[in-house]
């Protein structure tokens, strides 16, 4: 019998999860030179994670990646069944019997929490769901945030925290043109929300937003960015980073905060961004719903690019009816797949999935942030697919017998059998021209559907 | 606004840029790596990944280097695509350190 990706024996491969990490492994296996047979499974009925559901409405050119994806599913070794979703339609066991190989590539849906007393109160809400909501994620459809008061908090320095709280200093204008999901946009029509506050546990030399982002909030309609002075002082292992030569991306954000510190507020804008440092958030207070937070100052201590922050037993306390924890995203387990609780990630070395004792568990794989965790951009995942991918081949080289794979009819069979109504990538077609057509009328790029239901209907 | 590979690329073409483009902009030729600006999505994850900060947001260019907007236009599409990382030239090593870096 011959070896998995030879002429007579298609290597096939069940990838989890349609963002960029699963179409970079599809792209590295369809690139490689054997012969692969690919079918990524996705839980919603449209493809492309976080593409389509995290990056923010209003950096459509970031969202063009999706051309390089519907390119990959042009391959005749590609399938996508949508509406899949892997550890509850189908059993992992049942996957390992249809294929050579499952990589995970079904990023972090989960949040981290902060562990603080009032985090669970009503008006406390998780970036991800904020998130999910505007970019029409179905999961986060019938979310209500009450926009109704005048100041919101954001914790997290990152860019997350950086598109929520652009999107919150937004006006109705600077948004209709977007791909932003039509309830968001009217519900933050209506906000009264005046007063931002983004806040991060480290300074500002630590902060861990893009220049690019960053000087957006300068160049907004209806909203300026506020830098208290006092908020940039550095200390001196501060400053030796800022002097790093390799750490040019942190200077120039921190030019940047220091820019808006020598600037006026405009009088004719009505929204304020406040960047706040050195501060974490110790209790959420109310009595059933978020009234104020209470903050503890923080001072850094430890040596330059290790500095940590601590608190100093210095309080204070912000009025805010909504708040927002953006301080990072986590995993969840799939029932048959080790999976790392502190971390959130599934245990891995270099993409091949380890067990308790750190051995590789045969013909499993990981790449993205189920793999790495929440951090590093769209490209970012191409490389670690490549590895992922690449330790997959290696392993190909080291089996001498192999396994003759039942049909490409098995994983339909499986799925009908189970009762599953999957989209395939022709379906989703479909879907796509339906939503690009449903925004063209309002100038936007797609009017996406925000129920799986009605997705599903588009198919009927 | 689009990035552009400016003049630390030459003779040196470490390809760590390449790895992380989420839409094979890059193209090459004996020289350096530049990017096609109708392909390229500015999401910037290539410019910390150059080891000789060679890249840089059209925005941030000095004046000096603002030619290599145009050079990376006419150049890029007419060039093979860079779309894996490849052999760094020789004495790129060299250049690398004579850069400061
Ligand atoms: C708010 C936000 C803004 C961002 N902005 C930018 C930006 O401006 N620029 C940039 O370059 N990057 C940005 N990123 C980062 C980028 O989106 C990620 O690096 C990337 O999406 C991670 O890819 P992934 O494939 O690992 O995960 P994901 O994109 O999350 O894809 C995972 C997929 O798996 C599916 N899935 C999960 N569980 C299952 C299951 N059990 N069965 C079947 N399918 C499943 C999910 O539905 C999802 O489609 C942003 C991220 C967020 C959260
Ligand atoms: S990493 Fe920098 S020097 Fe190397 S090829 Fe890319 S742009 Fe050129
Ligand atoms: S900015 Fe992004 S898309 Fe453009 S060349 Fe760099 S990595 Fe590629």
């Amino acid at each position: 019998m011959s070896k998995p990706g030879s002429e007579g024996n298609p290597l096939k491969v069940a990838i989890v999860g349609s963002g960029p990490s699963g179409f970079y492994a599809a792209e590295a296996l369809l690139k490689s030179e054997l012969n692969t047979q690919i079918d990524m499974y996705e839980r919603l009925p449209v493809p492309y994670g976080l593409v389509r559901s995290g990056v923010a409405p209003d950096h459509p050119k970031l969202k063009q990646a999706i051309n390089v994806y519907a390119k990959i599913a042009e391959s005749p070794a590609y399938r996508f069944f949508g509406n899949v979703t892997i550890g509850k339609d189908i059993q992992v066991d049942d996957l390992k019997k249809l294929y050579h190989s499952i990589i995970f590539t079904c990023g972090a849906e989960s949040d981290r929490r902060l562990g603080i007393p009032g985090e669970d109160l009503r008006g406390s809400y998780t970036a991800t769901e904020f998130v999910g909501w505007y970019n029409g994620h179905p999961d986060f459809r019938d979310r209500d945030f009450d926009l109704s008061h005048d100041t919101a908090i954001i914790f997290g320095q990152g860019n997350v925290a950086a598109d929520v709280s652009r999107i919150l200093a937004k006006t109705r204008d600077e948004l209709k043109h977007t791909d932003i999901a039509e309830h968001a946009l009217d519900a933050l029509d209506k906000s009264n929300i005046k007063h931002i506050y983004v806040i991060g546990r480290r300074g500002p030399a630590q902060a861990k937003f893009t220049s690019k982002e960053l000087k957006e909030f300068g160049e907004l309609e209806d909203s300026d960015p506020i830098l208290v002075g006092d908020e940039l002082i550095l200390n001196s292992e501060s400053e030796t980073e800022l002097e790093d030569k390799s750490n040019a991306g942190n200077k120039k954000v921190y030019d940047l905060f220091q820019g808006f510190s020598q600037q006026n507020p405009s009088d004719n804008k009505q929204r304020r961004v406040y960047f706040t440092f050195l501060k974490s958030p110790v209790e959420i207070l109310g009595e059933d719903c978020v009234e104020s937070v209470k903050l503890e100052k923080n001072a850094l201590s430890g040596d330059a690019f290790m500095q940590s922050a601590k608190g100093t037993g210095e309080y204070s306390e912000i009025k805010t009816g909504i708040v927002f924890r953006s301080i990072g995203y986590k995993g969840i387990a799939i029932p048959g797949v080790p999976f790392d609780e502190k971390r959130g990630i599934i245990p891995n070395a270099e993409g091949r999935v380890t067990d308790d004792n750190g051995s590789a568990v045969p013909g499993l794989y990981v790449a993205g942030w189920i793999k790495r965790g929440p951090s590093g951009i769209i490209g970012t995942n191409r490389a670690d697919s490549v590895a992922t991918v690449k330790a997959l081949i290696d392993d190909l080289d080291l089996q001498n017998d192999s396994n003759d794979m039942p049909g490409e009819e098995a994983a339909i069979n499986l799925l009908n059998n189970n009762n599953v109504n999957f989209v395939s990538f022709s379906d989703w077609k479909k879907i796509d021209d339906k939503e690009i057509s449903r925004g063209e009328p309002k100038g936007k790029p797609r009017e996406k559907y925000t129920y799986i239901q009605e997705m599903l209907d588009v198919l009927k | 606004m689009t990035t552009v590979v400016t003049e630390n690329c030459q003779k040196c073409r470490f390809t760590d840029c390449v790895a992380v483009c989420p839409v094979e902009c890059f193209h090459y030729d004996d020289d350096m790596l530049y990017i096609d600006p109708d392909v390229c999505i500015d999401c910037s994850a290539c410019i910390p990944e150059c080891p000789v900060q060679a890249i840089f947001e059209e925005d941030d260019l000095a004046e000096d280097q603002k030619k290599w907007i145009e050079i990376n236009a006419s150049r890029a599409p007419d060039l093979p695509v860079c779309s894996e990382p490849i052999d760094p030239l020789p004495g790129a090593e060299e250049r690398k350190s004579e850069l400061g870096f």
